[in-house]
């Protein structure tokens, strides 16, 4: 592993650092219509070796988060604070060369979209042979056959020949996958993987995810997924993060998020999707209304217009007051008013979820 | 075109008929040219419908799933005549329509309509909430009893609209909101049957669920017929009544939605399933998951006989020479294979274990 190429691990000062932390991260923009915050507050650390999934709604800020975590926000648009430290390094404050350097060698991210980071005009193998050479005094022929080596690994068919293709002429899925490529050629420590497999059929998401799997257990690496399925969840998650209006509802290790659900958000987000174990005909409980927006965030819990369990609360709390992050278990924090009592009687009623000793 | 008997019973598919049938198809058939870029000659054909039978009932909901590509949106498209189809006939409410002109259509559309994916582009941005739900009227020259405005809003508040949005704009909904207009819309002449193409998919899982449970009550309501095209077969299964498989243009497996999941018979269909993720990370490991090698084939050069065989682990010689007719295989269930998978004992049926 190429270790210390970023530079002395300044800031990594006497608290021992996880390899990924968020510490307070806010993120947001001046619009015409008002401030949105569209991160406010989120903390978060995860080691190498694990996945953390962030699921939410659209606009609960998934992407600006993994954004930022990349560096990718332009000074301008975007207000920064907190911080959000890779392997020692500060995003938040660390020089747009430094972030360059880091992204493509220690960070890289995958997105829903592959012609986003695939250019049309120049061949898949062009693409990969910048990629490896943009980070090293790399010669061309090595970093061709290293090109090859990467398509072949994840899995495209005659990557000999197919090196010299353009990206339009691969399915949905094998761009995926030179985008996966493209991503991890130069062996990252961290992968963000934002939504990527939401556009592909569930026969090639089994197939991209199995992949991302053993590359993360070859690399070592450390993957943020962002994804609004829970299956994927489920399958591919170490530990899950609940992001709603912005900011963490509910956090904690997956079994403990999906065997224990703490808080009425994530209650919701279960009991919306159609379970394949159940009855056919079991109604589905969605949660009613909208997602509010991130200019006028509504008074006390952000949650409160659509939260059917609010009238558990005594005096009215879930109208006035913004209920912390707090511990429901060892790791495991929720964002709500309940009792940890009604928080553990009520998720049996609201998800079905059999409580687990 | 030779035009098959259509009161003839034909190779009936599932056996859970509800009530009238208001949409049957036979042999339906949709292929595309392909042109050369120069001179424009056609040089083949993008088959993507090939041969479909199918039965549509009143009150029922039959799903239509498969990979992206194997024609299920040019199936729904072609059913209603919103593409001419290549071959085959069409039947609508008891109407042959496989010729009608499209002048000729107009009355038929009272009884079947469509709402689509992408609840961005279907609708109008320059037209009002109130000019786009009432635009089917428009067309028809019916004019609804008690008046446009009311009878809009009445529609608006039947799919979850706050009928005093009757004057605003499409871009001032959101994605759920917008879908519901587009359900609107094909509310407004009382249709028979509804084809709704991808209707959730752009949706957020908790939106997702509010729609579902709003076209299952309209269906109550007014004993509407479905065909719902989508991707997500954990949806599709909490929907429908029966499900058709498609690939590369042509059904597979026709069955009641239980049998589908609990027993699946053709071997497309079981490794379709085993790729969803199981629900709960406790099950993580248990999937015997079916991974198809190979690429999808070309719908322009579909291979011989059984158009799977190129896939399939059980392929033999047969399936290179002899295409497999969609049979009935058990009562209800229908099967386009030589060597389709036994059926499982529903009764000794768990969830996968281990
Ligand atoms: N107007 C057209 N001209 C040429 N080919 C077309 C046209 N419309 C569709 N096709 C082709 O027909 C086949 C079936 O397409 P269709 O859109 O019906 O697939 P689908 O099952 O709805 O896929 P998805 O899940 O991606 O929506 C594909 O090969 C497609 O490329
Ligand atoms: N460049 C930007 N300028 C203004 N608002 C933005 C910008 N990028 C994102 N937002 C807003 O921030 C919020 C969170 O967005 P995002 O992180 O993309 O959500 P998601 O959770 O769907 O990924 C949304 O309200 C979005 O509209
Ligand atoms: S704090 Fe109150 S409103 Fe917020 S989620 Fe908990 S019960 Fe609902
Ligand atoms: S007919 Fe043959 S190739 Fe086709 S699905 Fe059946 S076994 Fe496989
Ligand atoms: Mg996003
Ligand atoms: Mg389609």
């Amino acid at each position: 592993m190429t270790a210390q190429s970023t530079g002395p691990a300044t800031a990594a000062g006497t608290t021992k650092r996880a390899f990924l932390e968020l510490d307070e991260l806010m993120v947001s923009f001046q619009t015409e219509d008002g401030v949105v915050r569209a991160v406010d507050g989120v903390s978060f650390a995860l080691e190498r070796g694990r996945t953390m999934a962030i699921v939410g709604e659209s606009g609960s800020g998934k992407s600006v988060t993994s954004q930022a975590i990349m560096g990718l926000h332009s000074r301008r648009a975007a207000k920064i604070t907190g911080h959000a430290w890779v392997d020692g390094v500060d995003i938040v404050n660390a020089p747009d060369a430094e972030l360059r350097a880091l992204r493509g060698t220690r960070m890289a991210m995958i997105f829903q979209d592959p012609l986003s980071s695939l250019h049309p005009f120049y061949t898949v193998g062009k693409q990969l042979v910048e990629a490896v050479q943009a980070h090293g005094e790399v010669p061309k022929a090595e970093a061709r056959r290293r090109a090859v080596t990467m398509l072949d690994r994840v899995g495209i068919p005659n990557a000999a020949r197919r090196v010299d293709d353009y990206p339009h002429s691969f399915s949905g899925g094998m761009r995926q996958r030179a985008m996966i490529a493209m991503a991890l050629i130069n062996n990252p420590a961290l992968l963000i993987a934002d939504e990527p497999t939401t556009a592909l059929d569930v026969t090639v998401q089994a197939q991209i995810l199995e992949l991302i799997r053993e590359l993360q257990t070859e690399y070592n690496m450390a993957i943020v997924l962002i994804t609004h399925d829970l299956g994927v969840v489920a399958e591919s998650a170490d530990d899950v993060t609940v992001m709603y209006g912005g900011r963490v509802v509910e956090r904690g290790g997956v079994d403990e998020i999906f065997s224990r659900p703490s808080m009425p958000y994530t209650w919701g987000l279960m009991s919306s999707v159609p379970d394949m174990q159940a009855d056919r005909g079991k109604r589905l409980e969605p949660i009613p209304g909208q997602p509010p927006s991130l200019i006028n965030l509504p008074k006390g819990c952000v949650f409160r217009p659509r939260c059917a369990y609010a009238q558990h609360v005594p005096d009215g709390r879930c109208d006035t007051e913004r209920p912390a992050l707090t511990p429901v278990d060892d790791g495991h924090d929720a964002r709500c008013f309940l009792t940890l009592d009604q928080k553990r009687t009520l998720a049996v009623k609201a998800t079905g979820t059999e409580e687990v000793a | 075109m030779t035009t098959p008997n259509l009161t003839d019973a034909g190779p009936q598919s599932a056996s859970t008929p509800v009530g009238d049938v208001v949409l049957r198809v036979r042999g339906l058939q949709k292929y595309f040219p392909i042109q050369s870029s120069f001179l424009r000659r056609t040089i083949g054909h993008v088959k993507a419908v090939e041969n479909i039978d199918l039965d549509v009932h009143a009150g029922e909901t039959v799903g239509l799933v498969g990979e992206s590509g194997c024609g299920k949106s040019t199936t729904g498209r072609t059913m209603l005549r919103l593409l001419d189809p290549t071959g085959g006939t069409i039947e609508i409410d008891g109407r042959d329509v496989t010729n009608l002109s499209m002048r000729q259509m107009v009355p038929v559309r009272r009884s079947a309509q469509m709402i689509f994916q992408d609840p961005y582009s279907s609708l109008n941005p320059r037209h009002t909430i109130g000019k786009i739900i009432s635009s089917p009227w428009e067309v028809q020259g019916v004019n609804p009893e008690g008046g446009v405005k009311k009878s809009v809003q009445e529609l608006m508040a039947r799919v979850g609209l706050n009928p005093e949005h009757y004057n605003r704009f499409p871009a001032e909904f959101s994605g759920g909101q917008r879908q519901r207009i587009g359900i609107a819309r094909a509310l407004a002449l009382r249709p028979k049957l509804i084809v709704c193409d991808e209707p959730v998919s752009a949706l957020d899982v908790s939106i997702q669920a509010q729609v579902l449970n709003l076209l299952e009550d309209l269906q109550n309501e007014f004993n509407l017929a479905y065909v719902f095209i989508a991707h997500d077969l954990s949806v599709v299964r909490h929907i429908a009544d029966r499900i058709a498989v498609m690939y590369l243009g042509r059904v597979m497996e026709i069955t009641d939605s239980d049998s589908l999941y609990r027993s699946p018979r053709h071997p497309y269909t079981k490794a379709l399933l085993s790729a969803i993720p199981l629900p709960h990370p406790s099950m993580r490991g248990q999937r015997e998951r079916i991974v198809l090698t190979g690429d999808l084939p070309s719908p322009s050069n579909p291979p011989s006989g059984c158009v799977f065989r190129t896939r399939c682990w059980k392929a033999q010689d047969r399936c290179a020479t002899e295409i497999p007719p969609l049979a009935e295989i058990s009562p209800g269930t229908s099967v386009a294979c030589h060597f389709p998978e036994p059926a499982k004992d529903p009764v000794s049926f768990t969830p996968p274990q281990g």
